[in-house]
Order: C-alpha cells, then structure tokens, then sequence
C-alpha cells in the first residue's frame, strides 16, 4: 500500500517533470508559467526553510523537554498562550514553516490549544507581515484585525485543542 | 530575509562553541526532518504552480472588485483559501484594488484566508497533524476569517 502511493507520487511528479521540459523546449507558453511558477515560490521557499529547519534542530537538542512542558504544557496557563504569540510574531515565511516549528513544539510537551494558537498566530500576526500590511492598508486597518483576530484565535483554539484533549485524540502524522 | 539567515548563523556557532556534538546533532536531525517532508512540499509546490497559473492575479483583482459586496466576500475568501501568495506580493495588490475602490471588507476577507485557510499546504499540514486535524483548523480559520472581514467591514462602515 505504502509503496504503490509512493509510485503514484513519483510517476505524477515524472510527468511534471516532463510536462515542464517539453514545454520549455516547445516554446508552449501555459507550460513555460507554470514552470516559472514553480520555480519563483522554490527559491522563496529555500530562502527560509533550511535556516527554518537548523533552528528546529537547535531546539531539539537543547531545549529540554520538561521546560516547554512547564511553560506551554498542560499546567501553563494564560501565559503560555502569550509565549507562542509572540513566538509566532517572529515566524517567517507563513504557515509552511508554522507547521514544522509547532510539530516540534508538541513532541516537546506543549498542550493542544497552545500549538493551535501558534499556528494561527503565525497566520495572522507575524510582525515584519503586519508592518507590510499596514503600509499597504493603513495603520487602522492592521490594528482593528488584529484586535479580533487575535481573541478569535486564542477561542478557537482553546477549544479545539480542549475538545481533541477530551477524547484524547493523539496527533498522528500523516494519518 | 537577511536576519533569518544571520540569527541561524549566530545559533549555529554559539551553539557550536558550547557544544559541537550536540550541534552536530541538532544538524543531523535538521536535515533528516527537511528530507522527510520535501515529497510534501515538492506536492505543494506543484500545485502552487498549477493553481497560480489557473488563477493569476488579474483574475482576482476582477472578481474581487465585484459591484455587490457579498459576491466580492465570496469570490474573495474562495480565492484567498485556494491560492498561496507570500505577503510582498498581495499586499501591494491589495493595495491597488484598495485604491480602485474594493471594500475593506472584502480585502479583509481575501488577506485573512490567504494567510489562515491553506489548500494548497494541506499535504504538508496532514503530514504533520494528521487529516482530521487539517480539515478542522482549515474549516474554523474560514469561519474566522469571514467574521473578521465582517468586524471589518463594520468599523469602516461598509456594511
């Protein structure tokens, strides 16, 4: 079963593959964007997922696994939620980078809501984002947006993490 | 991107004078974990391509500048749901639609669910936390998203 998913996804990723070459040397121009396509979000993903991944692997080692239990485990409370907030203040990239860092953070012993409120929070309120945004939008609109998304998260994911703990849903990957 | 890169040097080496063989380690295991996810992103990035091209941005500054604001709500959180844009790039495209008149509102609504509800991250989001957690987040930040748009759209009196 394991083995013929994997042929599914080589053979898928071969046409791809193929598809963009033929297209590149036929001049077929929806070919040619897809490839740029590709390859302009690859190099903005490979800007950030290697340093990305050396802090994860920093983390493993040296953090140890009783401290994110005190701080973000079941028995840290309110302040807890503000550590990942601001934790995912500095995140960057978006939530493809998220997913890794609050991977870790939960084989460390951080509870549910807390990995779920680092998620969202890594959504909507990375800091050099938000500066960008208001720029853009003006000062007014980031600010009422944060205002309510940040509660909406902190709710959202006390109760999910709260409901999943109940049943004692374990996170499985990939299942 | 600079100070990422900086940090992570800086890490590396004062984590490297106080302990070579636990940063050795702490490599090893960066490594391992970016090679076990790469199928993941590698999906993800070949659907970004496709998608991309499927709906390029002239399409969605046309739908999302939509007379009626409902339609403009809809047409937005969809897009913002299925397409993945780093945020140098809707930014400055929300601003152009901002100033071609489309509401807050809507603009809230297609931000917040480019930045919350991923699609095109589900293969690396279920990699991680499995599928039921997936579709659960996936489906509250749509939800959320939408209410935020709408407080939105009430404080800049649009609606």
């Amino acid at each position: 079963m394991k083995i013929q998913k994997k042929t599914i996804r080589f053979l898928a990723m071969s046409t791809y593959g193929a598809f963009l070459l033929a297209s590149f040397l036929l001049g077929f121009s929806p070919g040619k964007q897809i490839g740029y396509n590709f390859f302009s979000f690859s190099i903005e993903m490979l800007k950030i997922l290697p340093c990305a991944f050396i802090l994860i692997g920093l983390f493993e080692v040296w953090v140890k696994k009783e401290k994110v239990e005190k701080h973000l485990g079941p028995e840290s409370g309110f302040v807890g939620y503000v550590w990942v907030i601001l934790l995912a203040g500095t995140t960057v990239g978006g939530l493809y980078v998220a997913f890794p860092v609050a991977y870790s953070l939960y084989n460390k012993g951080a509870k549910l809501s807390v990995i779920f409120t680092y998620i969202g929070a890594a959504g909507i309120c990375r800091i050099p984002m938000t500066i960008f945004e208001a720029s853009f939008m003006g000062l007014r609109f980031s600010f009422i947006r944060l205002m309510v998304s940040i509660p909406l998260v902190l709710v959202s994911s006390i109760w999910l993490g709260n409901y999943l703990e109940k049943r004692n849903y374990k996170i499985m990957a990939g299942k | 991107m600079y100070y990422l890169c900086i940090a992570t040097g800086l890490s590396v080496l004062i984590s490297a004078i106080l302990d070579r063989k636990k940063t050795a380690t702490a490599l090893k295991i960066a490594w391992k974990k970016f090679i076990a996810i790469l199928p993941a992103f590698l999906t993800m990035l070949i659907l970004v391509s496709i998608i991309l091209f499927l709906i390029p941005d002239t399409m969605i500054s046309q739908y999302l500048g939509n007379e009626s604001r409902f339609i403009g709500i809809v047409f937005a959180s969809s897009f913002g749901s299925i397409t993945l844009m780093p945020g140098f790039v809707a930014y400055p495209l929300c601003g152009i639609l901002l100033k071609k008149g489309v509401s807050y509102m809507v603009l809230a609504a297609f931000t917040t669910t480019l930045m919350m509800v991923g699609i095109l991250t589900y293969p690396v989001e279920k990699e991680y936390f499995g599928v039921k957690v997936t579709i659960i987040r996936n489906l509250i930040s749509f939800c959320m998203a939408l209410l935020i748009a709408l407080v939105i759209g009430f404080f800049f009196g649009e609606l």
